[in-house]
């Protein structure tokens, strides 16, 4: 599904990827770990396709090459990125840009657009699936949430948009353990054959409850060691000094 | 590209730019007595409006244009100008819509205000004016029932002149300042509302203008009175064709609501906003004030601006009845070298007066958008409350915000409040809004809408739809 050769990143003439390489197939959970400064959210940036970063190398998604496409081509092709920190947008109503946002996917699939209707049930099956509760939704997107409800809203807009690749750039951060098992059954509810993960944590915690297939060490822009889940139970009693 | 394929392209941005091949009569160009009694003879007025228009002329010669706006403009040459112009069809009147010229049927069609169909389908009943003249009313018979007069103003001039008499000028004088005194000498056609007392108007009434002749001023007059206990809820929306002059269009526009009535009157000003580099597009330069003259009464003016070169206007609420209340919702959207200079006046006279305004203001490209506002507390309005809201939204590094608002106060139980804020677009949010699939102008659309949102919710729902695409489609390539 996605393989990145030697990704290199640079902002502000910094070099933060210095020459990555991944594999993940159709299926899989890869976790990423690794410090402070790593180049975590740089890497869940240049494959969502955030401007501003002068990226080189060579990256294939569904057999395309990823970095021809706009960011919104990337959305339409089942890239999903739950951002660590979701935009607040006052006066949206968080309903409509979720149905905004599913319409402009379908539309570019050509396929056809969900009307009020078909949306409020679809939605409303999905937010009860994930215990989450609808009020939020009438709310304005993001603006007064707290940290929870904005990690909540992610994974709720995630399920409803259904990609083949989600991105989670430290979805874990700031969440208490009830939010937390809330996000991690609504991964697992997602996981199938035909979708991919890609997890960007600090910390072995949220790894207990999605259990991934895979788990690389990021530091300095590279990978340094990649292995099984058990790898990050090693990480966190060892911590990343052992691997630096 | 040949010709042909320009024009497309050029339509594509201002879909309204097309322009009627249609024989005019005109009156002699330039501003004269003469042509202010081609005007009264043609309408066929009696002469005690000839008179008022005369006098209004005579005033007019003591004015200087004001000069304290914002945006600068070239001096525009008042004998240079069109005063009158209207299609040859219109000077036997026609009676019925299947006499009006086709080519006029088929102009307000292509303008989405198809005549014919409209008087059957929605339950909006259309005034429509066509330069210097209306060339047809809707709903006329429905409305005549309930006691409603709606009608062209020529029309109620010769018709309904008592009822002109009483109110015409009463909320805007004759001498009131330059362009309104213009409009009182030479103004042509518009609309006139009447709601007898007691009765809620059963559906939207809108008049849709349009400037389609080159080198013609239009300057169209608008009268609405709601009687005691009354309610209407009044539509205007305005297109001109793309053309490389500027065009002036000064309009007035007076509304009186007596004890209890209501009026709410909405804008879609979608006049030609000049091309990108700024040329040609009208100037918007109307008088539109309101009186609530009664207690209890209430007015409410909310304005979506989002055309001309530039905008000049501040519909104003003059609070004279106890606990009337007024209202301005405003939304601003100036792209490309579009200027604006618009807000709005509330003027507290009577006890437990209230008032609220609400302006968004959206600027892009190089484009310059001013608030400019004044609350007045007279020394008699005791407990008289307003709000002020005032938001502006930046897109790009070249355009300007401003906000100027006037506070008088001679109550010391008054309560005003002012707030303002300005923000930027976020790449962040833009970001946010294209990893869900949204493209660039979706998104701004989007995030812009929120920002109008408390404006929008005010428009009447047939309008609300297209006013969002209109918000989306004015702001198209504002960012790259």
């Amino acid at each position: 599904m996605l393989q990145i050769k030697n990704l290199k990143a640079q902002i502000d003439n910094k070099e933060i990827l210095k020459g990555l390489n991944l594999e993940i197939n159709p299926g899989e959970v890869h976790a990423i770990m690794g410090p402070n400064g790593s180049g975590k959210s740089t890497l869940s940036n240049v494959l969502s396709g955030k401007k501003g970063y002068s990226v080189s190398g060579d990256v294939r998604y569904l057999n395309e090459n990823l970095l021809d496409l706009e960011i919104e081509e990337r959305a339409h092709k089942g890239i999903f990125l739950a951002f660590q920190y979701p935009l607040e947008i006052p006066g949206v109503n968080t309903n409509i840009f979720l149905k905004t946002s599913l319409n402009a996917i379908k539309k570019a699939k050509g396929e056809k657009e969900l009307d009020a209707i078909e949306f409020l049930k679809l939605v409303k099956q999905k937010a009860s699936e994930l215990k989450f509760d609808e009020k939020i939704l009438s709310r304005q997107l993001n603006v007064g949430f707290s940290g929870g409800e904005k990690k909540k809203n992610e994974i709720l807009q995630m399920s409803i948009l259904n990609p083949k690749l989600s991105i989670l750039d430290e979805t874990d951060s700031g969440l208490d353990i009830d939010a937390l098992k809330v996000v991690s059954e609504g991964v697992n509810a997602l996981r199938s054959k035909e979708s991919s993960f890609l997890i960007i944590t600090h910390y072995q915690r949220l790894l207990e409850y999605i259990k991934p297939d895979f788990v690389h060490v990021l530091i300095n822009g590279q990978i340094v060691k990649s292995g099984g889940s058990e790898l990050a139970l090693e990480l966190e009693s060892k911590g990343y000094e052992s691997l630096s | 590209m040949d010709a042909r394929e320009k024009e497309i392209e050029k339509l594509k941005d201002y879909k309204y730019g097309f322009s009627t091949d249609i024989e005019n009569t005109r009156a002699p160009k330039g501003l004269n007595e003469e042509v202010i009694k081609f005007i009264s003879n043609i309408k066929k007025e009696p002469k005690w409006m000839l008179d008022w228009r005369l006098k209004a002329f005579e005033r007019l010669k003591q004015l200087k244009e004001p000069n304290w706006q914002k945006p600068k403009y070239p001096k525009i040459d008042y004998q240079d100008l069109y005063y009158y112009s209207a299609p040859k069809s219109m000077d036997d009147k026609p009676k019925s819509l299947d006499e009006l010229d086709p080519k006029l049927l088929e102009t307000y069609k292509k303008l989405g205000i198809p005549l014919q169909e409209q008087a059957r389908l929605n339950g909006i009943a259309v005034d429509a004016v066509f330069d210097s003249v209306s060339v047809a009313t809707t709903f006329k018979g429905e409305l005549n029932k309930k006691g409603i007069i709606f009608c062209s103003m020529s029309e109620a001039i010769q018709k309904h002149s008592e009822l002109v008499k009483k109110y015409l000028g009463s909320v805007i004088p004759l001498s009131d300042h330059y362009f309104a005194t213009l409009n009182s000498a030479v103004f042509t056609d518009g609309s006139f509302v009447y709601i007898p007392e007691g009765v809620r108007c059963p559906m939207e009434l809108s008049t849709y203008f349009r400037i389609n002749a080159t080198e013609t001023g239009q300057f169209e007059r608008t009268l609405i009175i709601a009687d005691k206990g009354s309610y209407v809820s009044y539509l205007e929306g305005c297109t001109a064709p793309m053309r490389d002059e500027n065009q002036l269009h000064a309009a007035n526009v007076e509304l009186i609501a007596l004890d209890d009535a209501e009026i709410k009157y909405s804008t879609v000003q979608n006049w030609y906003p000049g091309d990108k580099d700024g040329k040609g597009g009208i100037y918007n330069f109307v008088t539109k004030r309101g009186l609530c003259k009664g207690k209890n009464s209430k007015i409410s003016w909310t304005q979506v601006e989002t055309g001309s070169a530039i905008t000049w206007k501040y519909p104003s609420c003059i609070l004279k009845g106890d606990n009337s209340v007024g209202e301005f919702y405003s939304i601003a959207i100036t792209n490309n070298h579009q200027k604006a200079d618009t807000g709005t006046k509330m003027i507290h006279l009577g006890k437990n007066t209230k008032s609220k305004i609400i302006s968004k203001g959206i600027s892009a490209g190089f484009a310059d958008n001013t608030y400019r506002g004044l609350v007045d507390i007279a020394r008699n309005a005791d407990n008289a409350r307003n709000f002020t809201q005032c938001d502006s939204l930046l897109m790009g590094n070249k355009c300007g915000a401003h906000t100027v608002p006037y506070i008088k106060n001679k109550n010391s139980s008054s309560n005003i409040e002012h707030e303002a804020t300005t923000s930027k677009i976020s790449e962040e949010q833009l970001f946010y809004c294209n990893q869900r699939g949204l493209n660039q102008e979706e998104a701004v659309s989007l995030i812009v809408n929120g920002f109008c949102k408390e404006v929008l919710q005010q428009l009447p729902m047939e309008f609300a739809v297209e006013a969002q695409k209109l918000v989306g489609i004015s702001l198209e390539g504002s960012v790259g």
